[in-house]
């Protein structure tokens, strides 16, 4: 890593189905007026804009960022879209990131976002080419054979699942942003929830919503200025690999293990359970927990499930993970990944309110896309690097 | 700032691809990182870029892993932007350290399609693109703008056309070329007022891919290694009623930034996808009458939408490696009359 980057603003949208009091513009200005307040900075102060999203047929405009240029005060300046699938949100803030680590530039908003309402992401994820087959299935058509390894592998309980959801919606309770509210909601409730692709039910998948996240990150010297507690970048990391190929693994994909032991490599860490206090990790299905918590090394293979199971993951466990509700809560899809981040710094900063998690000194975010091919992490921390 | 130089670039284009976008990049791919001399495990990043309305599918740029490799898996990313900014993400990553190296490329098939039609979709989506204006007509807009305001005519305009175009001879991935005098594209129809046919974008299928390595290293490997000196890229409101569209402003920022005024400039490849914007982009850098302008035949003689930023840069440095200049500037475009603009200056060893 070359310059000291830190988080020194957020801003976050109300996340909901239908955003139909604001454009686009409207909505990405929205959560980067936020950023900008809660960095105390105008938009002169920043030197460059980065914006995520996922596939552009999402909202059914090509390189939206193009007409959406003025919105985020980029006139005049350097600008960069960043799109690598689900992961596009946390890529987009580890491009900005990159942008002060490279020395290059000092304070950088980045915005990710996505306007669901304006188009049908099952259909935009459903379109084929010719001569290749139309699987209409979505992403929950996509990853509910892999939760079935996953089950069948690890030997997990059958209501793993179910109890992820529990707590991520219980956690969103607490979450002012969060799209889905289920007040009281119970494990009969999720259990008793339409069987969408089995074994993943309603109430176990993620919605479909509007919504958008901006963070600014600043270099040492302008996170020195800033009037918040900053929240230091110790390190970032990005995998990638093919969709498909004989012997791949994409229960626990090789691209993410790697992505793993990168991102500690850099943090220094050693003990990422021990180390870590908390994290947001993109889980859109909620067998993903567990199967990310031996992804990321946070659990031994096949023992995952022992973390939700035992509450470990809970707002009070050992390593709370989705404090904010995560995906299960709120998804628009392009900000989805830069919300985990944003929620991580947020804790690092004392900022996440009644989800705040006590004594948080270093914080993961997490995102992932594509057919579990694509990983982008960050570790943040109340000290420097 | 770490000194980083472009070892290797390689391209493909035709007018009218029946391969699909991975079998189009595949070999493109490989040959630059062939020609880079560097083993495909040392790459440290990965950058790629692409547009989805293109393919007509979401994600069309994962597939492209497969022309790859990404295996054992890789450090990548993907803009969606035209490839120069893939370029600019993977040397603002060497620059942080983190990497020392890295792969670059870009693809796009615009004939499936009618492609100024579909560019009407990078408009505002609640004003504009419902009158559907295509690409040529508000190049035409801005054309007629530019002419109004220099006094400059349409023979001036058709002289760029024909310079492009007899360039364009000896480049074998040109997809227009040839002799042509001013006076018979004169005679030629309009396309939109005040532009012809020749004044546009031909349209083309095709993939560009380049390798970049930092320091020594890139010495180890080049015989004459094309170094980054400078690289900027600005963006301007989208809507034309706001913006003077007779002159770039962005690429004037981005040109200061990136030092073009520093030396002496011995040719520019400038990514101008009509004829005026040559001229447009010719004054915002400030290049005199002396210096070359898109020795390759440029925009107007091929011009994969996507890659043919990158090939502005891929074609400069070319160039350079070859012996034919010293020190050259480098532009890319994208969004409607030159809405955003990336600036690079390369110099050879």
């Amino acid at each position: 890593m070359g310059e000291r980057s830190a988080v020194v603003g957020i801003g976050q949208t109300k996340y909901d189905a239908k955003r139909i009091d604001v454009s686009m513009p409207g909505l990405i200005r929205e959560a980067a007026l936020a950023a900008l307040a809660d960095a105390d900075l105008g938009w002169k102060d920043i030197d460059a804009v980065v914006i995520g999203k996922a596939p552009d047929m999402f909202e059914g405009v090509m390189m939206p960022e193009l007409f959406l240029a003025d919105a985020v005060g980029a006139a005049g300046k350097p600008m960069i879209r960043v799109h690598t699938a689900g992961s596009v949100g946390g890529s987009t803030g580890i491009v900005a990131s990159s942008l002060v680590e490279s020395g290059v530039f000092e304070r950088v908003l980045c915005v990710a976002f996505e306007k669901q309402s304006e188009s049908n992401a099952m259909w935009a994820l459903t379109v084929s080419t010719p001569f290749s087959v139309a699987v209409i299935a979505g992403a929950g058509g996509y990853f509910a054979p892999l939760v079935r390894g996953y089950m069948r592998r690890s030997g997990a309980p059958e209501d793993t699942g179910i109890r992820v959801a529990v707590k991520d919606r219980q956690n969103a309770l607490k979450n002012p942003y969060a799209h889905v509210k289920i007040p009281g909601v119970t494990f009969e409730q999720v259990m008793n929830s339409p069987m969408l692709w089995d074994p993943i039910r309603y109430l176990e998948t993620c919605p479909s919503s509007d919504g958008a996240c901006a963070m600014i990150f600043a270099s040492e010297g302008k996170a020195a200025k800033s009037p918040g507690k900053p929240a230091w970048v110790h390190a970032t990391a990005m995998r990638s690999e093919p969709t498909m190929f004989a012997g791949r693994d994409q229960v626990n994909p090789m691209a993410g293990r790697m992505n793993a032991k990168d991102l500690y490599a850099k943090a220094g860490i050693t003990n990422p359970r021990k180390e870590i206090d908390c994290a947001e990790i993109y889980v859109p299905f909620s067998w993903f927990e567990p199967m990310w918590m031996e992804t990321m090394g946070f659990a031994e293979e096949g023992q995952g499930w022992r973390m939700t199971y035992e509450g470990a993951t809970a707002l009070d466990g050992d390593l709370p993970v989705n404090m904010s509700g995560g995906v299960l809560s709120s998804n628009p899809i392009g900000a989805s990944g830069l919300i985990r981040f944003a929620e991580a710094a947020m804790q690092v900063r004392g900022q996440a309110g009644e989800h705040q998690v006590d004594g948080v000194h270093k914080a993961l975010g997490h995102a992932y896309g594509g057919g579990s091919q694509y990983f982008s992490t960050y570790i943040v921390a109340d000290h420097k690097p | 700032m770490r000194d980083v130089a472009i070892v290797s670039f390689a391209q493909s284009a035709r007018a009218r691809e029946l391969r699909n976008e991975i079998e189009i990049l595949m070999p493109v791919v490989h040959e630059a990182v062939r020609r880079s001399g560097l083993p495909r495990t040392e790459i440290g990043f990965t950058c790629s870029g692409s547009s989805d309305y293109l393919q007509g599918q979401s994600f069309a740029f994962v597939g492209a892993l497969d022309a790859v490799g990404a295996w054992p898996p890789i450090k990548e990313s993907h803009v969606e932007m035209d490839g120069a900014w893939a370029l600019y993400e993977a040397w603002i990553k060497i620059q942080t350290g983190d990497v020392d190296s890295a792969l670059v490329y870009s693809f796009g098939k615009s004939s499936p399609g009618d492609i100024a039609e579909v560019l009407a979709l990078q408009l505002d989506p609640y004003t504009v693109t419902p009158l559907w204006p295509d690409a040529h007509s508000l190049a035409g807009i801005q054309a007629r703008a530019f002419l109004e305001a220099t006094g400059r005519q349409e023979r001036d305009l058709a002289e760029v056309a024909a310079r492009s175009r007899h360039d364009a001879i000896e480049n074998p991935h040109a997809v227009v070329s040839g002799e042509f005098s001013v006076e018979k594209l004169l005679a030629e129809p309009y396309v939109a007022n005040p532009l012809r046919a020749h004044d546009l974008p031909p349209v083309t299928d095709g993939a560009s891919a380049l390798v970049m390595v930092a320091g020594e290293r890139a010495r180890q490997l080049c015989e004459r290694p094309v170094w980054i000196r400078g690289i900027d890229t600005r963006i301007e409101p989208q809507s034309l009623g706001v913006r003077d569209l007779t002159r770039s402003a962005s690429t004037e920022i981005a040109g200061v930034k990136a030092g073009v005024h520093k030396g002496k400039v011995d040719f520019a490849e400038l990514h101008a996808p009509y004829s005026h914007q040559e001229l447009i982009l010719r004054a915002a850098l400030g290049l005199g009458e002396r210096v070359a302008i898109n020795p390759s035949g440029g925009a107007l003689a091929s011009h994969p939408l996507m890659a043919a930023g990158l090939v502005r840069i891929g074609e400069a440095a070319a160039r350079i490696m070859a012996g034919r200049g010293d020190r050259a500037v480098a532009h890319a475009t994208q969004g409607p009359c030159l809405q955003q603009n990336l600036v690079c200056v390369l110099e050879g060893e």
